[in-house]
């Protein structure tokens, strides 16, 4: 796994500066994905044959109203489900026979999360919650993980606040802190759920300017669920969902 | 990584109180109990004044007759005629000593009466036993052989009766007897029972000194070997020796069994003689798996208690376990950390129950409850201690880790705690 992992990314190279060099070359491909959540009585299908491609460098919004599977489809992308049926493909590389610490190797080297609670955990301050994808790289130092955790706190705006904790910080501070975390490993791809979903309108726009920066300058690719039109109309594509199949 | 596990881990304790009450309660005080055993236990059988060379050493404290005609088992020490006729002739052990069990004996001061614990020895055991002489010296086997009427004092003895520890050379009248005192000793436990008792004579005064060919008399035996390696030797020559033994009432005595043990078989071989006796099993592996048994039960309870107490906590802490697994931590990491956090929790707990022992032991020493006895706690005893907490912290921590480990990161993402 890790021979494969090392062939299939540079754990300490950089994302590529512009996506416009290889925007065209898939980092995560789903074909005829079906998730069906089975219970003793009711079988309900969240997603229905979904065949999404994302491209290196995009900023994809995803959008849809609540229960129609766009939440499923992030963590079917994370790699934090399985789908029922159908193919995930991260970098052309099909993911469905990794095993629990594959796909958690996988996870670690090329995705970042952001969620719409933070998910920050309270016990520990900005700059371990920040180190905290670090944590299971063991060929880093402690040195460099507080030397790259400085680093994407320094990208959010929050490098003055490493030592205080999360009850200590506004929610567009605590966002920031996560889209860090996020940041922190380099990913190829940002995986956002509704980011902007527990914050005002201002922070929303904040955080929003925040995620379109990384985009641009940093070439990240950025997959974002979101129920706000004006936000989504920002982001270079939008996909619909409705009823658990892609709608446009 | 470990740094950050133990960070979190004093956090999540700092953070519930009263779970890390309740869990350090049942850990420190199940520790505290099996740490007042252990410690009794050493006490017994453990290397210490005046058995210091402990481990070099066998004891002998029964001969068992099988009578004829299944009318039983008789069970003694020995007589002097088996002790000079057969165990003193043995080869491998360096030097056999003798000790009678304590008897009670009265001297009687100016103002009280003096019950004494009175035990018969020869030179032999002076010089295997290891005492530590406060003044004088102990009597010697050319005092033995002609009888005379010396003594060992322990200090308790001398104060009592003398009021000082300053008395060698006096005189001291015992049961109606004058004993020129030798030397006098510190007071040995009377958990030490092969060593223990307030005075000390020379065998060859004791009224059960026969002369005769009986087997069966009143003799404890040790047997001091010339190194711990050569132990077994002995042990098989003594073995060997038995079956050369003769039978002086072979009308009456079918066969006859004896061991010389280290001093834990010397106990267990009678203690747990449930089937046949006849047979050289000295039960120690059964002693072990039994008080093992016994200690993993007394553990299993609170340990039990503590894994019901962590799989509800894991539910609180579902959305952490989420975002690590969505950051990369596999299941095998978050075991890891689980059982860190559990095992910090259990020696802290550990740290607690030796203190609360040591508590215990000084309240369990105050009420003396066996004769000079002082239960203390030793590197050893800590060392165990600290070994038992390690076990207590695994056994309660690998099945709620293991669970947690098993978490569906989307359901724990949504603060929810079914698996996968």
């Amino acid at each position: 796994m890790e021979n494969l992992l090392a062939s299939t990314i540079d754990t300490n190279s950089q994302p590529p500066l512009n996506g416009a060099t290889a925007a065209t070359a898939p980092v995560l491909q789903l074909t005829n994905i079906e998730k069906v959540y089975q219970t003793a009585t009711i079988e309900t299908v969240a997603l229905n044959r979904v065949n999404l491609t994302i491209n290196r460098g995009e900023f994809v919004s995803i959008m849809g109203p609540s229960g129609c599977g766009k939440s499923t489809l992030l963590s079917l992308m994370g790699l934090l489900d399985e789908p029922t049926s159908g193919t995930i493909e991260v970098d052309g590389r099909p993911v469905q026979s990794y095993s629990d610490k594959e796909l958690a190797g996988l996870r670690n080297l090329k995705i970042g999360f952001v969620f719409q609670s933070y998910h920050l955990i309270n016990d520990l301050s900005v700059l371990d919650n920040v180190e905290l994808p670090l944590l299971y790289r063991p060929k880093l130092s402690g040195r460099e993980r507080r030397q790259r955790a400085v680093a994407a706190l320094d990208k959010v705006g929050l490098s003055a606040r490493t030592g205080h904790f999360p009850s200590q910080l506004s929610g567009g501070q605590r966002q920031r802190v996560a889209i860090a975390r996020a940041l922190v490993g380099g990913p190829e791809i940002i995986l956002a759920d509704e980011p902007t979903g527990n914050l005002d309108s201002v922070m929303g726009e904040e955080i929003m300017d925040l995620l379109l920066g990384l985009n641009k300058t940093e070439g990240v690719t950025i997959v974002m669920v979101t129920h706000d039109i004006q936000q989504a109309m920002k982001t270079g594509r939008v996909v619909r969902f409705f009823d658990g199949s892609q709608v446009g | 990584m470990l740094l950050s596990y133990l960070k979190i881990a004093w956090k999540v304790l700092l953070r519930r109180k009263f779970f890390t009450f309740i869990s350090l309660f049942g850990v420190s005080f199940t520790l505290m109990i099996l740490l007042v055993v252990m410690a009794m236990f050493d006490h017994m059988v453990g290397p210490s004044t005046p058995t210091k060379r402990i481990d070099k050493m066998l004891f002998v404290n029964s001969i068992r007759q099988q009578m004829t005609d299944n009318h039983g088992w008789m069970n003694s020490p020995a007589s002097i005629h088996f002790v000079d006729n057969y165990v003193r002739k043995l080869k491998t052990p360096e030097k056999v000593g003798i000790i009678t069990v304590s008897s009670n004996a009265t001297a009687f001061t100016k103002s009280k009466l003096l019950p004494l614990d009175l035990s018969y020895t020869d030179g032999n055991f002076w010089q295997i036993m290891d005492y530590d002489f406060l003044g004088g010296r102990a009597f010697t086997e050319a005092e033995v052989k002609s009888a005379q009427h010396v003594c060992v004092l322990n200090e308790s003895t001398a104060r009592g009766y003398f009021g000082t520890t300053e008395v060698v050379g006096r005189t001291i009248e015992i049961d109606l007897k004058r004993y020129r005192i030798a030397g006098v000793v510190r007071n040995v436990s009377a958990a030490h029972v092969y060593a223990y008792a307030d005075v000390w004579v020379p065998f060859t005064l004791s009224p059960q000194y026969f002369k005769d060919k009986r087997i069966g008399g009143e003799f404890l035996m040790v047997l001091l070997a010339p190194s711990a390696a050569a132990v077994p030797a002995v042990r098989e020559e003594y073995r060997q020796m038995m079956r050369r033994v003769e039978i002086p009432n072979p009308k009456d005595v079918e066969a006859l069994f004896s061991y010389a043990d280290p001093v834990l078989p010397s106990f267990t071989r009678q203690l747990l003689a449930f089937q046949d006796q006849t047979s050289g099993n000295d039960n120690l592996e059964a002693f072990y798996l039994i008080i093992g048994a016994m200690a993993l039960l007394f553990m299993l309870l609170p340990a039990l208690n503590l894994v019901n107490l962590n799989v509800t906590r894991i539910l609180e802490r579902s959305g952490e376990i989420g975002v690590r697994k969505a950051f990369g931590a596999a299941g095998r990491d978050l075991v890891g950390q689980f059982l860190v956090e559990n095992v910090v929790l259990a020696l802290v707990g550990g740290l607690l129950g030796l203190g609360l022992a040591a508590g215990a032991l000084a309240l369990v020493n105050s009420t003396n409850p066996i004769a000079y006895a002082h239960f203390t706690l030793s590197w050893r005893v800590f060392g165990w201690g600290m070994l038992l907490t390690l076990l207590f912290g695994l056994m309660s921590g690998v099945y709620p880790a293991w669970k947690m480990s098993r978490l569906n990161p989307v359901v724990a993402l949504r603060g929810g705690g079914d698996q996968k």
